[in-house]
């Protein structure tokens, strides 16, 4: 009976003692105390922790190098693959560009039809300025039909075989081509050059010639239809000794960037040669 | 038999010719790539088909050119000609051998070309032909002398193996 009330006793007295220990904690008498105790247990854990990170990432890291090096190199060829897809997608929206231009063109011209072809090739003598289509006699090509793009006057077809064609721009030295000048209204002789430039003769000296003129094909001759646009005036040469004035013509059509052009399929070019007079021997 | 490497290589020039060289002028005048070829396979040891090699390359440049075949034709042999001459006087030396027919050798083919192109009617300046398409033509091809003279050395040690045994 004793042991049992001494040992209630006891336990009662443990119970008071944790139950004030408690109160007193919570009370923050001992905030101090448990911050010391707490904080070096936390910096131990800290610096274990720490130590097993470093250690974890010492032996799991050459793998992980060569995971990225894997991936590294497939997202590079992605790259790869995504910019040559740009480029790709980049001409074609040019190419769409310029079909888009030629097919307004063919709709504002409809009493032509035309046959699409793509400068594939420039004569290999720098002395000549001619280009190479890849449409020939296959695709309905015929020689001296009128070659054009949404800008103007290209030049005409010189030679044709099966699926490719020769045409001479009338940038040649040896292209010569009838022409209207709209807001004088004469006709006149547009001539190409070795240089690529080109140069209007044969204008009428009493022709008010102006700089920015719009010139036209005139359909003189029957080697092109009329009123296909050239360029503009950019120079006037008038001498009053001389019969007729020249000028200096700034062509529409850009022959350095020359890339899809249309060939007028139903206009048949007049060989005019029987009937220019050679001189007797 | 190796010898029929010409028709690739020659067609593959005209094509390069036609759609890359002739994109990219100084002034008017542009790099004539068969031209230099031909010097160079002309000037290299032991090589007997050169005239072959120039007479395949003019028939095949005129399906693209304007001009006439037999221009071409005698530009080209003037070319191999000149080369095989030059090969005997200078073989020490075959880069200055290079230089002295790509020089003549384009000079005598736009001579020619120009005076074709005169004889038909067409109005070309001297003077202008000369200075703005002939010299610029004449240091497009040098600059492409040296590269394409090395080519050349390699293909014909391939065509001609015996030539490296001593």
């Amino acid at each position: 009976m004793k042991d049992l009330l001494s040992r209630t006793l006891q336990t009662s007295i443990i119970f008071l003692i944790v139950g004030g220990i408690l109160v007193l904690a919570f009370g923050g008498f001992f905030s101090s105390a448990s911050n010391q105790l707490t904080g070096g247990f936390v910096s131990a854990q800290t610096w274990f922790a720490t130590r097993y990170q470093a250690i974890q990432e010492f032996l799991a890291a050459p793998r992980d190098i060569v995971t990225l090096r894997t991936r590294n190199t497939e997202l590079e060829a992605q790259v790869a693959q995504l910019q040559a897809q740009v480029i790709n997608l980049q001409q074609a929206v040019n190419q769409t560009q310029i079909l888009s231009a030629l097919v307004n063109f063919s709709r504002t011209n409809p009493e032509n039809s035309y046959v699409a072809a793509s400068v594939i090739g420039r004569d290999p003598s720098p002395f000549l300025h001619y280009v190479i289509i890849n449409q020939g006699s296959n695709g309905g090509i015929r020689r001296g039909m009128p070659v054009v793009t949404s800008d103007g006057l290209v030049g005409r077809v010189d030679a044709v075989i099966a699926d490719a064609a020769r045409v001479q721009l009338i940038t040649d030295p040896a292209s010569s081509v009838n022409i209207h000048l709209k807001n004088a209204n004469t006709d006149a002789m547009l001539q190409g050059s070795i240089t690529g430039d080109l140069s209007l003769d044969l204008i009428s000296q009493d022709a008010a010639v102006e700089p920015g003129d719009l010139i036209l094909t005139s359909g003189l001759g029957g080697g092109f239809p009329p009123d296909l646009i050239i360029g503009q005036v950019v120079n006037i040469h008038k001498l009053p000794a001389e019969l007729f004035q020249q000028a200096t013509v700034q062509p529409s059509v850009d022959f350095s960037r020359l890339q899809i052009v249309l060939i007028i399929t139903n206009f048949q070019s007049v060989d005019i040669t029987p009937l220019v007079p050679t001189p007797a021997p | 038999m190796r010898n029929a490497i010409a028709l690739p290589l020659l067609g593959l020039a005209v094509i390069l010719q036609s759609a890359i060289v002739s994109q990219f002028p100084l002034l008017a005048g542009y790099a004539d790539l068969l031209l230099v070829i031909l010097a160079a396979w002309a000037l290299q040891d032991g090589v007997t088909t050169a005239f072959h090699w120039a007479f395949l390359a003019s028939i095949m440049v005129s399906f693209a050119s304007h001009l006439p075949w037999f221009i071409y034709l005698l530009g080209y042999c003037g070319v191999v000609f000149l080369a095989l001459t030059l090969q005997r006087r200078i073989w020490q030396a075959p880069l200055l051998a290079m230089f002295s027919v790509t020089f003549l050798g384009t000079l005598f083919m736009h001579l020619l070309s120009f005076a074709y192109l005169r004889l038909s009617g067409d109005n070309l300046p001297f003077s202008d032909s000369m200075g703005l398409i002939t010299l610029p033509s004449i240091l497009l091809n040098l600059l492409l002398a040296i590269p394409v003279f090395g080519m050349m050395r390699d293909l014909a040690h391939w065509v001609f193996p015996s030539m490296e045994e001593p």
